[in-house]
């Protein structure tokens, strides 16, 4: 290799680090080539993993670019990485939804959607830094809001919290049929 | 549909027997309505609010029966439902003159917050069902420190309270609490004292580690001390909190040599 092309670069980059790489960070650490560029390259190597149907594939997560394995290859790898997968109860799930998608948002706020205490749940989501304090909300109490992390995103595979799926309208419970079709709701809800 | 007396009584099945009890667990009052919602076929705008309390009463009752403890919360959506049972018996007042508004089916709350924690519930469900990092897929993973990649000055993470505390938490607990004698008479140390320390130490260094701040030799009441002092410069703003990666070194910073351009992660931390 004479003079190594930027994507030969980018490439070796995204394979020592070992988190998502933001192109702020790329253009950081090459001042010598145009943010532009380093976008383009970025893309062609997308490109390139999905044609070549690799192993591993380009990925935009958590505001930053990684390259993972495809999912249909979990039942080899998991011959190979040790240590137990992730695991969520469906009170973690609901919980972290509820995070997700009303963030910022009080513990009395997940409390009266959830209707039951939060506080363990909370706590744990926090120990895995799913979630984090934002701050404190300012009406009487000052109680704490809680939002999401970037090792959420990174985690649930998401680019950002617009990647979020739009909360559905519920569906008939059964067969019951609505009555009429509301508008599905935008992703960030009445944040006070 | 009006629900025979069969549906309720066939509710919980194996109530009877006491050795094939199959009992659905339910994230909480929420979720028991809902499931008995869909169980009985109902209209959730409709709800005939008699049977299901009824139903929801038997399931408590039920759950004592197996000594199980019933969680207060609910108890008290058994209190919300009977109190929406007794205003729906209650007449309808007629509308006051120029307040043209009907007063709101007494159900229209609760119908709301199912509405919402059925969404949730499903938001959540989705959630799980992703791809998830370390389960479906998976991404390099560098465990010794060594051969981490360096981080960025701006990479930095900004720490907020709760990593802090925990970082202090184990700190705690890395201090032997019990020691044989006390020495009568040592000097406490204020909080304003130990700031002053504290910046004099930041100025003579751009930077102090942690655990520099807190040796294990210093008494407990040192360390707390010390701590108070730290949170209350982060507060004035005369210092920042820094920590190089996930679970790296925590590195305190003298406020004015920071950047604050990074506004949406300037203002979280510890304010």
């Amino acid at each position: 290799m004479a003079t190594p092309s930027l994507n030969a670069i980018i490439e070796a980059m995204l394979f020592v680090a070992d988190s998502p790489m933001t192109v702020d960070r790329l253009s950081e650490l090459l001042p010598e080539y145009e943010r532009a560029a380093i976008r383009i390259a970025l893309q062609e190597l997308r490109d390139d993993y999905q044609a070549r149907h690799a192993g591993i594939h380009l990925v935009e997560v958590a505001g930053g670019w990684q390259l993972r394995t495809w999912p249909e290859l979990m039942p080899y790898l998991s011959r190979l990485v040790k240590g137990k997968p992730p695991r969520f109860s469906p009170s973690a799930l609901e919980t972290l939804a509820i995070v997700a998608y009303r963030q910022p948002i009080t513990r009395q706020e997940v409390e009266y959607l959830r209707g039951v205490d939060t506080g363990a749940v909370l706590k744990s989501l926090l120990e895995k830094r799913l979630i984090r304090i934002l701050g404190k909300k300012d009406i009487p109490g000052r109680p704490i809001i809680y939002g999401t992390t970037r090792e959420f995103l990174e985690i649930f595979n998401l680019n950002d919290l617009k990647g979020l799926p739009t909360l559905r309208e519920m569906q008939a419970l059964d067969e019951v049929p609505v009555f009429e079709v509301q508008e599905e709701l935008p992703l960030k809800t009445d944040n006070p | 549909m009006p629900p025979t007396a069969d549906s309720s009584s066939s509710l919980f099945e194996g109530s009877s027997s006491a050795y094939s009890v199959k009992l659905d667990t339910f994230e909480g009052p929420l979720d028991l309505l809902l499931h008995l919602i869909r169980k009985n076929e109902l209209d959730i705008y409709d709800i005939p609010i008699a049977l299901i309390t009824k139903q929801y009463l038997e399931y408590l009752s039920f759950l004592k029966e197996l000594n199980l403890e019933v969680a207060g919360d609910f108890l008290v959506m058994a209190s919300t439902l009977l109190q929406i049972k007794s205003r729906m018996l209650l007449p309808n007042p007629e509308p006051e003159e120029g307040e043209g508004e009907q007063e709101e089916d007494p159900r229209a709350e609760l119908v709301r917050r199912l509405l919402d924690y059925q969404r949730y519930k499903e938001a959540g469900q989705h959630l799980g069902e992703r791809e998830l990092l370390g389960r479906e897929v998976f991404a390099r993973r560098i465990t010794d420190p060594d051969l981490l990649p360096v981080a960025s000055e701006e990479g930095q993470l900004e720490l907020d309270l709760f990593e802090l505390a925990e970082a202090f938490r184990s700190l705690l607990a890395r201090v032997p609490t019990a020691r044989v004698h006390e020495v009568i008479g040592f000097e406490s140390v204020s909080i304003a004292d130990a700031i002053n320390e504290i910046l004099s130490l930041l100025q003579e260094r751009e930077m102090l580690a942690f655990d520099e701040l807190f040796s294990l030799d210093d008494s407990r009441e040192r360390l707390i001390v010390n701590f108070l002092a730290l949170l209350e410069l982060c507060r004035l703003k005369m210092s920042k909190v820094l920590q190089n990666s996930d679970c790296g070194i925590i590195y305190i910073y003298p406020a004015v040599a920071i950047e604050t351009a990074d506004g949406v992660r300037g203002g979280d931390t510890l304010s």
